[in-house]
């Protein structure tokens, strides 16, 4: 039977594995699904082996499920830069300055100090030294060899053990104390380049002749990182190890495992961060003489509701992910009650809004509403930008330097709306070309005002709620929700950025066939993102990878400060 | 002493137990007069920027009067402490060439790389800074130090490269922590203990060096820069670590400054905003001032600056484009409110330095400030009749107190200048219309 499945397609592959196990009834439904999908995974040309920096939570979720959570991790380094659409592509190219690697080197040394102390150091050093006054190498051995194995995502060789262990004792012979030896050996462990960076692997794949995978080790990495947004534990390390990751059938008992792990949560709350743009809450203000009610906890919690909102739905319930748009379930904090004109709860308490109430889907949660307005008043131009670019992936182009703006500036005129103001700039052809298709979305979002909060009218004038998206007509907001989860592009940007954010980087023109069937099979699968994650992870081109682009190595290896050779930027709209 | 290097001695101390070494200000760390460091050598000249976005409103900005004198429209009448320490050059051009005019980026980007960007995503090169602090900010505890008032980690007119932004200090608490905190080297200290830690730190880094050479062996050209860059990163760190072993030369300009324990309110209201960068500029001063660094840059704002005016519901950036002229006096009154602010704030950061003595004069004597933007006339994005300021005597190299018209040339002259003055040996800076070998030959001294 192995052998029939192995020269089966990748999803049809997946999905009789995956019946076999669930019964017959399951493999009748998957060979269905199979059959939909209609054809099997197609080729991807690939990208090299990645190396990736690190982000602030990547290393915070990895540190903290190796050494637990009575160790504060208080850190925050500077962000990546957004790259077709998402932080975590950039990640691929951003390279570490002084300064940055001073600020890892000063977190470091927190952890460090913190793991080895007397508070911690009885439960997370699995031994005790026989004098702590002196080096202990078969102690220091022990504890670096569990923890360096975990942070750098694969097993230690002997020289790097005896290169660990060697720095443990020299300082610890220099202080005079074992566990500040062992701590700055730790320290060094934490800034290594391995650590830092998530470091890929490739190798010739038997299984396809002059083809390129990853390695073990950088597959447990990749699909780690991609489901859980940490590095691989003990048991996905094994897996690597033993080659049980590199079989169609282990491979899926590992990814079905992640995916039944509370940890994928952390793993989607941060592809739903970095999808949605959350960073801007990172600055998000607002006029406290226009909008007094909207402090910095409100910041703070518009973010997590629309989170939370999303792992409920399409987590924990697996829901249709374009329901996520329609959906009156959510969740209400102190704060928040406020600005939605509810009653006061004691803490976050799932809600869900009545039929009559204009909260519907995220576009009226006021993360959306309050990020992409100005700071005293809404904007349904920079909405309607938002959702063609954050949802949709369409690129809206920046406005031209020689817009004229006579008829907005004027001074006689009196625009009580911003529907009326927007109108402005429909009249003008240089303007009405990008603006036709970001204002219309965003006007019939026009009953919330820059906060978030509903309003019935502006400056006296009845707000009129109507629009349309991509020619279809609306008449309020909740006719926008249903054309967006209606529109065809919803999912197809999920599928992009889903790809995109797991592969570790921008896609490419020539993975639209790859996009096309990813898209095919989603909607198959009801749009659930479990189905996605899991067809994502098993596929053949999430491993894929091409030979590195070896340029000429220096005679001397030694770095000598000399700038980095200017990189392009990739700006793909496949959309 | 000076036969037998400190580093030996400390070494010897700290092979025993760590000790506390008390080193008395002696009169052997000063010069004469005050004007050199200990060792003898001159104070060093350090180099800086400032940045602010949307240009100003040439009406009531640009002088009438030319050279030394000058006059102070209203919206730069605020400047007048500081005239006589500032040189203000107007009439700069940045050339776009075959690029888009991408608004406000493309003129901010040729001032500080001298050469146009081809997308909003694109920086040509290393800006200035960089290529100043590869030449004087290597012995130094920081290379650099790049702080925002705004608030927000991505405000910064800073880049190594394309992929690599030098990330601002943006909370006043964290960049006090980090300049003055428990590893400041206060260099006027009556004591000196070093720390048998740091040195144990300092040794392990050859190992996470060897790592990163082995990496680099096996890594694409691309990455293979990165690491390079990483590598380099690593090396500072060791220097930093290695200077924390030695007794620093006493400096009688620098101060602890007083400690900060919570950071100001968040929020882009100007009133904030001015406060933010009040708190950034004290400690940027005091950085420079205890030579912790020689080389800073400092944004007011974005270019697309998103300051606001409590209670009016555009933030400076939309309303340069909403608001209309007020035909009565010629331009944006609020718009122009906006820039007001933001050049009080100019007017604060020469001030901070001027105020700090300096052998027998003052910081501000010792450093070489470029201000620039992105526009000239934000309003219609124009990369004509843009603004520029500079501050400072670096060391004497430079005069201030002059009003130049730089007659629709390349902005890029100040930076070629900037590059002379601070000693970078370079025949040219900018890339095609945007090259000159022209300094801004009324400043020199």
């Amino acid at each position: 039977m192995s052998s029939i499945i192995s020269n089966l397609a990748p999803l049809r592959r997946q999905r009789i594995a995956q019946g076999l196990r669930r019964g017959a009834t399951a493999l009748l439904a998957a060979l269905v699904v199979a059959g939909c999908a209609g054809s099997p995974e197609p080729p991807v040309a690939g990208a090299p082996p990645r190396l990736r920096l690190i982000t602030t939570q990547q290393y915070v979720n990895t540190l903290s499920h190796i050494f637990g959570p009575s160790v504060t991790l208080d850190m925050k380094f500077p962000p990546l830069q957004r790259t077709s659409g998402l932080l975590e592509n950039g990640a691929a190219r951003a390279g570490v300055t002084a300064s940055q690697l001073e600020q890892f080197q000063r977190a470091a040394a927190g952890v460090a100090t913190q793991v080895v102390n007397e508070g911690h150091r009885s439960f997370l050093i699995p031994c005790k030294p026989g004098d702590e006054k002196t080096a202990d190498k078969a102690c220091a051995t022990a504890f670096l060899t569990r923890v360096g194995r975990l942070l750098h995502r694969r097993a230690l060789t002997a020289s790097e053990v005896d290169m660990y262990v060697g720095q443990a004792g020299a300082a610890a012979d220099q202080v005079k104390d074992f566990y500040t030896g062992l701590g700055i050996a730790l320290e060094a462990m934490l800034i290594s380049p391995e650590v830092l960076f998530i470091v890929e692997k490739g190798e010739p794949d038997p299984q396809r002749s002059g083809k390129q995978r990853l390695d073990a080790y950088s597959l447990a990495s990749r699909l780690s990182f991609f489901l859980w947004d940490a590095g691989p534990d003990d048991h996905i390390l094994k897996a690597a190890a033993s080659g049980e990751l590199q079989t169609p059938k282990g491979r899926a008992r590992v990814v079905d495992m992640m995916l039944a792990s509370p940890r994928l949560k952390d793993g989607m709350r941060a592809f739903f961060d970095d999808m949605f743009a959350f960073d801007d809450f990172d600055t998000l203000s607002k006029d406290p003489t226009v909008y007094p009610s909207f402090t910095g906890v409100t910041v703070a919690d518009a973010r997590e509701q629309t989170l939370r909102t999303a792992i409920d739905q399409l987590i924990v319930k697996n829901k249709d992910y374009r329901d996520l748009y329609t959906t009156r379930s959510t969740f209400i904090s102190p704060s928040l009650a406020a600005l939605y004109n509810l009653p006061a709860v004691p803490g976050w308490e799932p809600y869900e809004f009545p039929a009559n109430s204009p909260r519907e889907g995220m576009l009226t949660q006021i993360s959306f509403l309050a990020v992409h307005a100005h700071p005293g008043r809404s904007s349904p131009t920079r909405r309607g930008k938002a959702l063609r670019e954050l949802l949709l992936c369409q690129t809206v182009p920046p406005p031209p330097p020689n817009v004229d703006f006579s008829a907005l500036e004027n001074p006689d005129a009196h625009y009580k709306t911003q529907r009326e103001r927007v109108a402005v700039h429909l009249k003008n052809p240089t303007c009405a070309g990008c603006h036709k298709i970001m204002d219309p979305m965003g006007l019939a979002l026009e009953n919330f005002d820059g906060a978030g909060r509903f309003r019935a009218t502006e400056a006296g004038a009845p707000i009129d709620r109507s629009g349309s998206l991509d020619g279809k007509k609306f008449a309020d907001v909740a006719g926008l929700a249903q054309a967006l989860h209606d529109s065809p592009a919803l999912p197809s940007c999920l599928v992009s950025r889903m790809y995109s954010y797991g592969s570790g980087g921008p896609t490419a023109p020539s993975d639209r066939p790859l996009l096309q069937y990813l898209n095919t099979s989603f909607a198959a699968q009801g749009y659930k993102i479990h189905d996605l994650l899991r067809t994502i992870a098993l596929g053949t081109a999430f491993s894929q990878v091409t030979r590195s682009k070896k340029g000429p190595v220096p005679a001397d290896d030694k770095a000598d400060g000399t700038p980095p050779p200017r990189t392009q930027q990739t700006t793909l709209n496949l959309h | 002493m000076s036969k037998l290097s400190r580093r030996r001695v400390l070494r010897g101390m700290l092979n025993g137990s760590a000790v506390t070494v008390a080193l008395p200000f002696l009169n052997c760390f000063l010069n004469s007069n005050g004007t050199a460091l200990a060792s003898g050598a001159a104070l060093p000249v350090r180099y800086g920027t400032w940045g602010w976005g949307l240009g100003m409103n040439s009406g009531i900005f640009v002088p009438k009067k030319l050279g030394a004198g000058y006059d102070l429209p209203e919206e730069i009448a605020m400047l007048a402490p500081v005239r006589e320490h500032i040189n203000l050059i107007t009439n700069t051009q940045a050339f776009r060439d075959n690029y888009q005019n991408l608004c406000h980026y493309t003129g901010w980007v040729i001032s500080r790389t001298g050469s146009a960007p081809k997308d909003n995503k694109d920086i040509p090169g290393e800006t200035i800074d960089v290529t100043i602090a590869n030449q004087i900010g290597r012995s130094t505890r920081f290379k650099s130090l790049t702080a925002t008032a705004t608030g927000d980690v991505r405000s910064t007119y800073s880049y190594d490269n394309v992929n690599t932004p030098n990330a601002p200090e943006w909370s006043p608490l964290q960049f006090y922590t980090r300049l003055f905190g428990p590893e400041f080297p206060d260099p006027n200290a009556t004591t000196f203990t070093p720390d048998p830690h740091v040195m144990a730190r300092r040794s392990v880094l050859s190992g996470v060096m060897g790592q990163t050479k082995g990496l680099m062996r096996e890594a694409g050209a691309e990455d293979r820069a990165r690491l390079d860059q990483y590598f380099t990163g690593l090396r500072h760190l060791e220097q930093q670590f290695q200077q924390r072993l030695e007794k620093p030369q006493p400096i009688a300009a620098c101060h602890r400054v007083q400690a900060i324990d919570k950071d100001p309110p968040m929020g882009m209201d100007a009133d904030a905003v001015a406060l933010r960068h009040k708190m950034m500029t004290d400690l940027l001063v005091m950085a420079v001032a205890c030579d912790q660094t020689r080389v800073f840059n400092m944004a007011y704002s974005n270019a697309s600056a998103v300051t606001i005016k409590p209670g009016y519901e555009k933030p400076h950036h939309t309303d340069t484009h909403e608001e209309p002229v007020d035909q009565k006096v010629g331009y944006q009154p609020n718009a122009s409110w906006f820039t007001r602010r933001a050049m009080e704030s100019w007017g604060y950061f020469v001030d901070a330095f001027a105020k700090i003595k300096e052998g027998d004069g003052t910081l501000l004597d010792n450093v070489f400030i470029c201000a620039t933007t992105d526009h000239g006339y934000a309003r219609v994005h124009s990369l004509d009749g843009m603004p520029q300021f500079t501050a400072g005597r670096a060391g004497g190299r430079v005069k201030t107190g002059l009003h130049i018209d730089a007659a629709n040339t390349a902005g890029t002259r100040l930076g070629y200048t900037a590059l002379r003055v601070m000693g970078v040996d370079t025949p040219s800076w900018g890339v095609n219309s945007n090259n000159t070998s022209k300094e801004l030959g009324e400043l020199l001294a």
